[in-house]
């Protein structure tokens, strides 16, 4: 090899070096390790692509990769068809019943008359040979992917009854070197996915518990950024910030009441860390709880009427819920002598939440009319679960070789997909309500 | 740190103003500030007057009386806010010289290790610091001159995830200022 290549080849690396530093920001690519035993069989034939959309990444690869990491469904590998329809007519039922799939679903995407990406699709039940779905996405050319996560959805429902949650984002923190002087701390947004990760806000100081509002415009979260935690509410699309509460002390957990109306949030200006509830409209503050103990992550139920909150009013962190109108408090955890950060499911039955075990920390599930508790998860230092909006799986913060990241499991604990990262550590993770995406 | 540095040379001229009944307050913005040098911990700060022995150029307290520093930080057992019996002794001689140096200020950061909740444990480490604080009051030092601020596990002394990280990551750290 001459010298001159040689040079050349080392310029080349350093190129692509600059370029994987601008990539680093999406997560990388999901590992699935564990989907349920049986599978529905589905075939995503690839989509006729407009030349348009050439450097995009196939949709119907995104589509079967979607439907994959949700545990329920083996796609089909395209290399195993025996034919590759894009139209109604060019179907035929019997190429996909001798491969044994139970779904088929084709589609074509191109440019419209006015500039728009047309995305035409088709859902069929092979055996009762039945158009279950036909439909169409139009939508501006940049949101390829969400049109792909949209097909998803729709097949996705059709399929299960269940609502499909792949049009939804994330946010979590991008911690770099937390702890020595250079830290950096980074609110992040992707996609479900992992995908088209971009920096909402980035500091030198700690960045903890991000939340959704219902409606997906706002976000809140705890930034140390003038020394001292406070309470941040941040515009989504427009980035605007707005420092909401900065009392003495303890300014934290802030989460959205299902209306949207109200926050909650922990203080600690009178001493000790309370519940408190701000009223949005005129940013009034309601004192929940008043003793001399931790009282904090609080979160609501589904009709907004109670908190569900971690106390250690019994010695040890435990799990309560406490009725807005009467004040009435009842305990709802007694296995384990540390159980915090609750969520209750849409259906107002059942809890998640961090679960402490012979030391082990592990997201866990409990049936709150049969007090079962259920340990989700095998990885450790697992904590901060958020359920996507369907109800059907959870994400939450692990360690992986010494690293923060993300990881995914279904609400029966029987489906589990990682999120790595390639850099720093990834945690504090919140899922998204339905968004409106296209 | 240059800045602290500049603090405490502020806190020295503004006592010696005071000391001297003098009317002016602030120093000449355009006096050239000299050079801050990091001088050893054994030797006394070179700052004039006032009460020299009391903290080196960063701040950092002395054991009263004495040239060597008084440790700022104090560690707790997992799970724990209780200060060590063997921790007394040197919270009671921050006691002394906070009580002889009324006009500064102390901010007490508690920590935490990276088990439990993000959330529980920023209510831990305030928990931690606001023992230190009891304390310090309890002996006579002024509520004015403590600030207390809780970062719970998100400043790791050590980034490691073993016991040994853990037991230093476990602490509450004096900051004067």
């Amino acid at each position: 090899m001459s010298s001159s290549c040689f040079v050349r080849l080392v310029a080349l690396c350093g190129f692509l070096i600059i370029g994987a530093a601008h990539a680093e920001q999406s997560l990388d690519t999901i590992i699935i390790d564990a989907g349920y035993d049986k599978q529905t069989k589905i075939a995503i034939v690839p989509f006729r692509q407009g030349p348009e959309f050439s450097k995009e990444q196939p949709m119907a690869e995104i589509v079967s990769f979607d439907l994959a990491r949700s545990g329920q469904f083996a796609p089909t590998n395209p290399d195993n068809m025996l034919s590759r329809p894009t139209t109604n007519t060019e179907v035929f039922f019997r190429d996909w019943r001798v491969l044994g799939v139970e779904y088929l679903v084709i589609g074509r995407t191109g440019v419209d008359s006015l500039g728009n990406l047309k995305v035409d699709y088709h859902l069929y039940d092979v055996f009762n040979e039945r158009e279950m779905l036909s439909d169409s996405i139009t939508t501006t050319r940049n949101k390829w992917r969400d049109a792909a996560h949209k097909v998803a959805d729709e097949v996705f429902e059709a399929v299960t009854g269940i609502p499909g949650a792949f049009s939804t984002r994330i946010i979590y923190v991008l911690a770099m070197n937390a702890g020595s002087p250079d830290a950096t701390y980074r609110l992040e947004m992707a996609d479900a996915d992992g995908e088209r990760a971009r920096t909402l806000f980035d500091s030198k100081e700690p960045i903890l518990s991000a939340s959704w509002s219902p409606d997906g415009k706002q976000v809140a979260y705890v930034s140390f950024e003038t020394g001292r935690p406070a309470i941040v509410l941040q515009n989504v699309a427009t980035g605007a910030r707005e420092l909401l509460t900065q009392f003495s002390g303890i300014n934290s957990s802030p989460v959205f009441s299902p209306d949207g109306t109200r926050l909650a949030m922990v203080l600690s200006r009178d001493g000790n860390p309370e519940i408190y509830v701000m009223n949005l409209a005129d940013r009034s503050l309601r004192r929940v709880t008043r003793n001399q103990v931790i009282d904090t992550e609080p979160s609501w139920d589904q009709d907004g009427r109670s908190l569900i909150y971690t106390s250690d009013r019994g010695g040890r962190p435990q799990i309560y819920r406490q009725d807005l109108t009467n004040n009435f408090v009842e305990r709802l955890t007694f296995q384990g002598d540390y159980n915090a950060r609750a969520r209750m499911l849409p259906d107002g039955k059942h809890l998640i939440f961090v679960h402490r075990n012979n030391g082990i920390f592990h997201i866990a599930w409990q049936d709150l009319e049969r007090d079962d508790v259920r340990v989700l998860t095998r990885t450790s230092l697992d904590e901060s679960p958020s359920l996507a909006p369907n109800g059907s799986m959870l994400i939450y913060a692990t360690q992986d070789q010494g690293r923060g990241i993300l990881a995914v499991v279904s609400i029966d604990g029987r489906v589990k997909y990682r999120l790595p990262s390639s850099s720093g550590d990834v945690r504090e993770p919140a899922w998204s309500p339905f968004l409106d995406t296209l | 740190m240059t800045v602290q540095w500049l603090r405490s040379l502020l806190v020295t001229l503004f006592a010696t103003a005071v000391l001297a009944g003098c009317q002016s307050t602030a120093p000449e913005p355009s006096q050239p500030a000299p050079e801050p040098t990091r001088t050893p911990d054994t030797t006394p700060a070179p700052a004039p007057t006032a009460a020299p022995e009391a903290f080196d150029e960063n701040l950092n307290p002395y054991v009263p009386g004495t040239t060597r520093l008084l440790s700022r930080t104090f560690y707790f057992d997992y799970d724990q806010a209780l200060i060590q019996p063997d921790d007394l002794a040197a919270l009671e001689m921050h006691g002394t010289v906070l009580r002889n140096n009324i006009e500064v200020s102390v901010l007490i950061e508690g920590h935490c290790d990276e088990r439990g909740t993000r959330e529980y444990n920023l209510a831990l480490g305030e928990r931690r610091a606001e023992e230190i604080r009891k304390y310090l009051v309890s002996i006579g030092v002024s509520p004015q001159q403590i600030e207390v601020v809780s970062y719970g596990e998100e400043r790791p002394e050590d980034p490691e995830h073993n016991e040994a990280a853990w037991a230093r990551n476990r602490r509450a750290i004096l900051i004067y200022r």
